[in-house]
């Protein structure tokens, strides 16, 4: 390597709460890195003082993590950038410890082609924040129709394939999609939602739903799918991951597959396991979301799916919406909503609330979404990117936008007290958040 | 006198839905309503109440019966009523309501009746304007005064509402008028039954408290009031029965099905009425039965209730829009 002028010389972590959920370890202790990379992160590490020529950062006894992964978010960039851009989303990222995120292909132009996977990564390289990954489209134009070039697009750097908040429909394109993807070993991410139950659809359908006037959205839509393209991975050997499952069934369904055998993998956002479908109260439009908040019953399986293992990964689903397509009658408003910075916090309630220890929480949002698609990122072991975050994971704060540093402020946790604040996010060895920092 | 302690049983600021509101409140809303009846009778139908007052119609929907109603009511207090027609489809949706009413807002209305294609659309103008709101129907959420001239009807009628047993009957799925009528009807104490194909019953509906019933002849067995609705077909999207003419072989009232209920079980419609659909002509028409018309009457008499009962709140909570 060609060293660059600001790479970083040694620097310890000391006095640090080591978290690393790949290995188990949870132990006090530091970390050392030099330049980009972690050489050293041991339980008792220079316990007695740290050598002259190493700069100490003194965690002061907080938590030293690896930086979050976050597998699902939308840059906003290229083609919305009223909303969001590499830039803002990067800030909000590293402010939320995300160190690296995989974006969705909805963007404008899509990334169908080897040149706008190009584009993203390069564009966010410049910025020099959270590491960007991206996926790329099943189908050209995610029109459900075409293929894309599956393969080139993986060398380019697609980590995997969605036709991001479309799903896939027609069942012929996909199990050549499921049958192709898988003579290379691509994993196909499905967002199962059957369009044809969702017509006019705004929020879950029942008895809220009933009562605001508001045309549902049933929990069978999602279900529906999620049966049929299990089927479809068992029939051709491909490899299936369903991306925010949010209703009970689904949950269901992907543990007796899973029981059986098949390729199926699934990840669920923070909305479905800490709101149901009472946040939208007298039509909150921030609480808007696709899928939609689901019942209760539906909000306590995904609970259940985190804990027994069936839910592999928690994303932020990271929708950003300006004033404008939200501030609308309820039927009309857009779907999403931010998550970059509230993955950390809102998970940690899973702790908090007793469901889960703080290993396995953030090994649902390190080490496994980085197993999941192959990155190099999300653990604290020697020879690894030093993408670290420190946080103190009782620390309470209350979500208000002027806390956020997501251009668009459309987060469906708005006004929520959570407990959990990151104090410093480094990414390749360079410090590129603390705490304090101004949105 | 009486009038200062009648108002004090209705306290909102606005009149947004019928869902939450108090039996008390709903009485003090059609005793006001009531007392403007015998006017509307009189040769000099004019009041000054509202002078100097402004009510502003603002309709996002075709609509000439109530935006008729509204007018009438807020001129025969006295008010100046201005009309505006806002046709969803010539404009960028939803931009316009919260400009529109940012706008309407700073002409200082006293009242605002506002009607809109989508749902929640009168909660969302109310936080941002003043004035009152009055909801004049919002998508299939709530028509709260065409509830509250239902009840009106049936109670100079029947002297009561509560007890009754009222059958709905139709396109309950796309109604506001139906979720209006079943809390105000609920609240008051009647029984309410749902009749209609399973289509255009909305889920989970029984958890409002409701009987469903998908068999005309048993729904409307001993029923005291038999409510027809609108089939909207405007905002169908899809299919949800084969067509208009097995429609009304089911679910048409006439007087075959009309047979069960109690013999002296009135006809009620909001209107307008798809003769031969949801009705048979014979039927709507039927003078000693049908109180349909009588419905339109009592819907100016509610809303004066309404406009005048509200203008007294923005006075007594000083709240006025200066």
């Amino acid at each position: 390597m060609t060293g660059r002028d600001d790479t970083p010389g040694m620097i310890a972590y000391t006095n640090a709460r080591l978290i690393d959920p790949a290995s188990g370890l949870d132990a006090r202790g530091a970390v050392l890195t030099e330049g980009e990379t972690i050489v050293e992160a041991q339980p008792g590490l220079f316990e007695n003082g740290v050598p002259q020529n190493v700069k100490n950062v003194d965690c002061l006894g907080a938590c030293l993590a690896p930086g979050l992964v976050d597998i699902r978010m939308h840059t906003g960039e290229p083609g919305e950038e009223h909303k969001e851009t590499l830039a803002t989303a990067g800030r909000a990222a590293v402010a939320g410890g995300v160190t690296t995120m995989v974006c969705l292909p909805n963007t404008e132009p899509v990334i169908d082609d080897m040149s706008t996977v190009e584009f993203v990564a390069r564009r966010a390289r410049k910025h020099g924040l959270a590491k960007v990954y991206c996926y790329g489209a099943i189908t050209r134009g995610l029109a459900g129709k075409q293929i894309t070039e599956m393969a080139m697009l993986a060398e380019a750097g697609a980590v995997a394939f969605t036709d991001g908040i479309k799903a896939l429909v027609d069942a012929q394109i996909m199990s050549r999609a499921l049958s192709y993807a898988s003579t290379f070993d691509l994993l196909i991410v499905q967002h199962a939602e059957e369009p044809s139950l969702t017509v006019d659809g705004v929020m879950n359908a029942g008895e809220t739903a009933t009562r605001l006037g508001l045309a549902g959205i049933p929990v069978e839509a999602e279900v529906i799918m999620v049966e049929r393209d299990i089927r479809l991975a068992d029939m051709t050997g491909g490899r299936i991951h369903f991306a925010h499952i949010s209703t009970a069934p689904a949950i269901e369904v992907i543990r007796q597959a899973r029981a059986r055998g098949v390729k199926v993998t699934c990840d669920t956002a923070p909305p479905y396991f800490a709101l149901n479908e009472l946040a939208i109260g007298d039509y909150r439009t921030f609480a808007k979301l696709a899928p939609p908040l689901r019942a209760e019953s539906d909000r306590q399986a995904v609970v259940a799916g985190l804990v027994d293992g069936t839910i592999d990964v928690v994303a932020s689903d990271h929708l950003p919406q300006d004033e404008e397509a939200k501030r609308l009658p309820f039927s009309e408003a857009a779907f999403g909503g931010t998550g970059l910075e509230t993955l950390l916090p809102v998970t940690l309630e899973l702790v908090h609330n007793g469901h889960l220890d703080l290993l396995t929480a953030l090994g649902l949002i390190t080490s496994k979404p980085a197993k999941l698609l192959g990155l190099r990122a999300g653990r604290l072991e020697s020879g690894a990117p030093a993408d670290l975050m420190i946080f103190n994971p009782d620390k309470g704060w209350k979500v208000t936008d002027d806390k956020l540093h997501s251009k668009s402020k459309n987060s469906p946790f708005d006004g929520r007290p959570v407990q959990g604040q990151v104090l410093r996010t480094v990414i390749d060895g360079r410090s590129v958040f603390e705490l304090g920092d101004k949105p | 006198m009486s009038d200062a302690a009648a108002s004090s049983t209705y306290p909102h600021r606005h009149i947004l839905g019928i869902e939450g509101l108090s039996p008390d409140e709903i009485t003090a809303l059609l005793d006001r309503s009531e007392s403007y009846v015998e006017q509307n009778r009189q040769a000099d139908k004019k009041k000054s109440l509202l002078r100097g007052r402004t009510i502003i119609n603002l309709f996002f929907e075709n609509s000439t019966r109530t935006r008729t109603s509204f007018e009438l009511a807020g001129k025969r207090l006295g008010g100046d009523v201005i009309n505006m027609s806002v046709s969803t489809s010539s404009i960028k949706k939803g931009e316009t309501l919260i400009d529109t009413a940012m706008t309407l807002n700073a002409m200082h209305p006293d009242v605002l009746c506002v009607r809109h294609p989508s749902s929640g659309a009168a909660k969302l103008l109310s936080e941002k304007v003043n004035c009152a709101v009055i909801n004049g129907g919002d998508g299939s959420h709530e028509h709260p005064t065409q509830a509250l001239l239902d009840a009106l009807t049936i109670r100079r009628r029947r002297g009561k509402l509560q007890g009754l047993t009222v059958a709905i009957c139709g396109d309950i799925l796309h109604s506001r008028v139906a979720r209006s009528n079943i809390h105000l009807l609920n609240t008051m104490g009647a029984r309410v039954r749902l009749i209609a194909p399973a289509t255009l019953i909305p889920i989970g509906v029984e958890q409002l408290g409701v009987e469903v019933f998908h068999d005309m002849t048993l729904g409307l067995m001993d029923c005291d009031i038999v409510m027809m609705l609108r089939l909207q077909q405007e905002r169908m999207h899809g299919s949800f029965f084969p067509s208009v003419r097995e429609y009304f072989a089911f679910f048409g009232l006439d007087y075959m099905k009309l047979a069960n209920a109690k013999a002296d079980a009135l006809i009620m419609h909001p209107g307008p009425m798809n003769r031969g659909v949801e009705i048979d002509a014979e039927v709507a028409d039927d003078f000693g039965r049908s109180v349909i018309r009588e419905q339109v009457e009592m819907g100016v008499a509610v809303r004066m209730g309404c406009l005048e009962i509200l203008t007294e709140n923005l006075d007594r909570t000083g709240a006025r829009n200066i």
